[in-house]
């Protein structure tokens, strides 16, 4: 499918566009709080989806990039008073490093090794920033109220990280749509389904699974530095929660890896669904066994998602939903 | 030209030695038989020109050029293709973007849209057209085993390497099959064919090679390597026995 | 010194509760996600019957332990046959699902505050070292289980089973082997080893509802150290990482420890997938 001739890719772009407008058109900062996790699971899920449901390598770490980025954002930002945009560019760059550096190593491991790879990397980055000084060691970094002043106040640079990433959603979902129906993403897809024969097929799989992996790494990089910036302070513990990482696996899993759609639909109603969960004034721990509950139910009965189910029912919708 | 020379393969795998001093030149348009009874070696040489494993000794040139373990993706782009014993489709994949992706990553490197029309005509080829847009794990057996030569020849290879295609098929398949090399062959596309279905192979071949414990055993034309004592007390023994079978099998007259 | 023998006996409950995940990922190629639970509900488990019932720890020891085997067999009956050869972010996820289930559970009943068993067994000093009774009892308890857990995968016929299901599942059906209830059982076992992980750390060490996640990672670690599916490999590699954990300390800022060991973690994983110690196939 062709940009030109896909539907489904534009009504999808144009219905997050317009959702994502809403709190900005009405200036009603509640509306914009409940749209920010939102749209930063979809963003965060759609770019794991590149390597875990389009390329089939399960990124159990994937929440380095994000903290590395948020790290490397926000130590310009306080020592540098570097402008947000450098700082989103740099925690892009430095998250892709990450993963063009790491990839090529811990790609060649396969299934539950690599799994096991991505966590020993998130600890292992984890437990370094803890000691590295320049980041702020256990203490991490705290920004100091002045820096929103170029933005015109806090208030006003809390728009502009809302509406920055507005816009990286959509950067995510287009880079999904144009990974799938590429030659790449092609490519990717073999990989998944069987890599020894895709290699035999003229696949280059190293080089095709570390540009995924990648790719996969650069939006969570940049959205770090957005999320952190927006929060003011980082700190280790929070910034490489695996427990983060594996609920972006439940969002992709939830809306049907493998689909562009899917992880938009998976993030949007993990959130909401949590959302929801929090509001009901039950104990967070009551949320963890619901959702530990729910997310079995998943996993036993349609492990393929909403997505997965729909076009498993429907094969029709096969040709509409991307 | 010699679309492939493989001399004085020798492959090892600990103490085992899986191929001892394999050596044969295949001129360009000749469909090659290899056979011989099971764990001869006859995959093992298809893994190491295909690039899978590396042999300890001994060359392999294709289109005269050495590519002695070079990366199986790397052979595929300069025209090698190859089916698998047990098929290997993308499952989740629709049939026709299986073949699309030996057409794009195969010798003539095309985008999505050129491969696209490739695999139709591939498809129609193999008559599997009217299965184009299912997922790949909806086929039977049979057509797998299409699909997986639709994927190779989308790939516009120089040299086919095809690993026992026939197994589990009945008559009337293989009679399709047998059809279909021959009109690969009449487009251009060198063949090499292990087989077990010795009424095929013989029918289908140009020449022949008979493997055995990793060694060549014989070297020639099918009918010449049928004769052969070796050859015959490979699979069957006793060489006498194995002639009286086999004139009684030439009695009953081919299906 | 001091710190080498400290490290050993820690070591040795460390391995026993890798020998937990080593032993499922070996038989099912299943990595257990909710391990470090079990381990937790392992040192609750012996804390509570130790408290209210005044029953000796290591004799609750016994009791946890029966508990963590059926309740491993009712987690795999429940969570994983359905998905077991599917695929390995399904069982990921299955497992990982049964954690959180178990530790919202858990933090409901028992809230996130310490708790410590306090026994003193008081210490044995053997030159310049001295020991804490209860980690040397500790490391004992924990070899014997280990001894016993290889005996029985050598000598019994349900172990014999367990290792035919391991090397070649199919093939060990098609001899008549039960292998779902097997399956089960093997399961069963491995969380077996991390209850009484957890139960035996509870003797020596304050715990809270949320510590079993740390030694979870650190069971990683291990299984990676000793080769997959290697249950010898796993105490061993239990030692490494304890004297690794006592040693280092001496040299660095106890903070760095961690690095050096996911560091090592991804390394062997790269270089020696099999482990230290090779795999046990």
């Amino acid at each position: 499918m062709s940009l030109r001739r896909a539907p489904g890719f534009w009504l999808l772009l144009a219905v997050t566009l317009a959702i994502g407008l809403l709190p900005i058109v009405t200036g009603n900062p509640m509306v914009r709080e409940t749209l920010y996790t939102i749209y930063l699971a979809i963003a965060l899920a759609g770019s794991l989806n590149i390597i875990l449901g389009y390329t089939g390598y399960i990124s159990f770490g994937h929440v380095v990039f994000f903290g590395l980025g948020g790290y490397v954002g926000l130590y310009l930002i306080s020592s540098f008073n570097t402008s947000i945009w450098l700082a989103i560019l740099a925690g892009g760059v430095a998250a892709g490093l990450l993963a063009f550096l790491l990839g090529s190593a811990i790609l060649r491991l396969r299934g539950a090794y690599f799994a096991l790879a991505t966590i020993g990397i998130n600890e292992a980055m984890r437990a370094f920033v803890n000691n590295f000084p320049p980041f702020g060691g256990p203490t991490g970094i705290s920004l100091h109220f002045s820096v929103y002043q170029p933005y015109g106040g806090a208030t006003q640079a809390l728009w502009l990280d809302y509406g920055i990433l507005v816009a990286l959603t959509l950067a995510s979902i287009l880079l999904s749509y144009l990974v799938k129906s590429s030659k790449f993403g092609l490519g990717l897809m073999a990989i998944r389904e069987d890599e020894d024969a895709a290699e035999v097929m003229g696949i280059h799989t190293t080089q095709s699974k570390t540009w995924a992996y990648l790719l996969s790494a650069i939006i969570p990089g940049m959205l770090g530095v957005l999320y952190y910036f927006k929060n003011s302070s980082i700190e280790p513990s929070d910034a490489f929660n695996l427990a983060s990482s594996i609920e972006l696996l439940v969002m992709v899993m939830l809306g049907g890896s493998g689909t562009v759609l899917g992880p938009v639909i998976g993030a949007a109603g993990y959130e909401i669904l949590r959302g929801y969960l929090l509001l009901s004034r039950l104990f967070r721990d009551i949320q963890l066994t619901v959702s530990g509950l729910l997310l079995l139910l998943v996993v036993l009965f349609i492990p393929q998602g909403a997505v997965g189910w729909l076009t498993r029912r429907y094969p029709r919708l096969r040709q509409v939903i991307i | 030209m010699n679309v492939l020379q493989v001399s004085g393969v020798t492959k090892k795998f600990g103490g085992l030695k899986a191929l001892t001093n394999v050596t044969f030149d295949m001129p360009e348009g000749q469909v090659l038989g290899v056979i011989g009874p099971n764990g001869a070696g006859k995959t093992t040489l298809f893994n190491v020109i295909n690039g899978i494993f590396h042999p300890e000794e001994g060359r392999i040139v294709f289109r005269e050029q050495d590519v002695t373990g070079m990366r199986p993706d790397r052979l595929a782009r300069l025209g090698l293709a190859r089916t698998h014993q047990i098929v290997r489709p993308l499952n989740e994949l629709t049939v026709r973007e299986n073949v699309m992706a030996g057409a794009c990553f195969g010798r003539e490197d095309h985008g999505l849209k050129a491969a696209g029309a490739i695999a139709d005509e591939v498809l129609e080829f193999v008559g599997l057209a009217d299965h184009s847009r299912q997922l790949a794990s909806s086929l039977n057996i049979a057509e797998k085993k299409r699909l997986e030569m639709a994927r190779a020849l989308a790939a516009r290879p120089y040299l086919l390497l095809r690993d026992e295609v026939l197994a589990g098929l009945d008559l009337a398949e293989i009679a399709i099959m047998i059809t279909a090399i021959r009109q690969i062959r009449a487009r251009g596309v060198s063949i090499i064919i292990i087989e077990h279905v010795m009424q095929a192979i013989m029918q289908v071949s140009d020449r022949l090679i008979v493997l055995d414990y990793g060694q060549q055993i014989a070297e020639g034309k099918p009918e010449d390597g049928m004769q052969d004592s070796r050859v015959i007390e490979a699979y069957l023994g006793n060489p006498e026995l194995a002639k009286k079978l086999m004139g009684s099998e030439l009695d009953d007259g081919a299906a | 010194m001091q710190y080498l023998v400290d490290g050993l006996l820690i070591g040795c409950v460390y391995g026993l509760a890798a020998m937990g995940m080593t032993l499922i990922w070996g038989v099912m190629d299943v990595i257990n996600l909710a391990h470090g639970i079990m381990i937790t509900l392992g040192s609750f488990g012996v804390y509570l019957l130790a408290t209210s019932l005044g029953m000796n720890p290591y004799l609750a020891l016994i009791i946890a332990g029966a508990v963590g085997l059926l309740a491993g067999m009712g987690i795999y009956k429940i969570a994983i046959q359905k998905v077991l050869d599917t695929s390995h972010l399904s069982t990921l996820l299955a497992t990982f699902s049964v954690n959180m289930i178990l530790l919202g559970l858990a933090t409901q009943a028992f809230s996130t505050n310490p708790r410590s068993l306090d026994i003193d067994l008081g210490s044995i000093t053997i030159g310049s070292v001295t020991v804490q009774v209860t980690r040397l009892l500790a490391a004992l308890v924990s070899v014997l289980i280990a001894a016993g857990l290889t005996l029985f995968l050598k000598r019994t016929t349900p172990g014999k089973y367990i290792r035919a299901i391991t090397d070649n599942r199919a093939a060990a059906e098609l001899v008549g082997i039960p292998s779902q209830r097997m399956l089960a059982f093997s399961f069963g076992l491995g969380t077996l080893l991390a209850v009484m992980a957890g139960g035996l750390i509870a003797t020596f060490f304050p715990f809270t509802v949320l510590s079993g996640d740390a030694y979870q990672l650190k069971s990683f670690v291990i299984v990676v150290l000793g080769g997959l599916g290697n249950p010898i490999g796993a105490l061993l590699g239990g030692l490494v990482l304890g004297v690794l954990e006592g040693i280092l300390p001496a040299f660095m800022s106890t903070s760095w420890v961690p690095v050096i060991e996911f560091v090592l973690f991804v390394v062997i994983l790269l270089f020696k997938p099999t482990g230290l110690f090779g795999v046990k196939k």
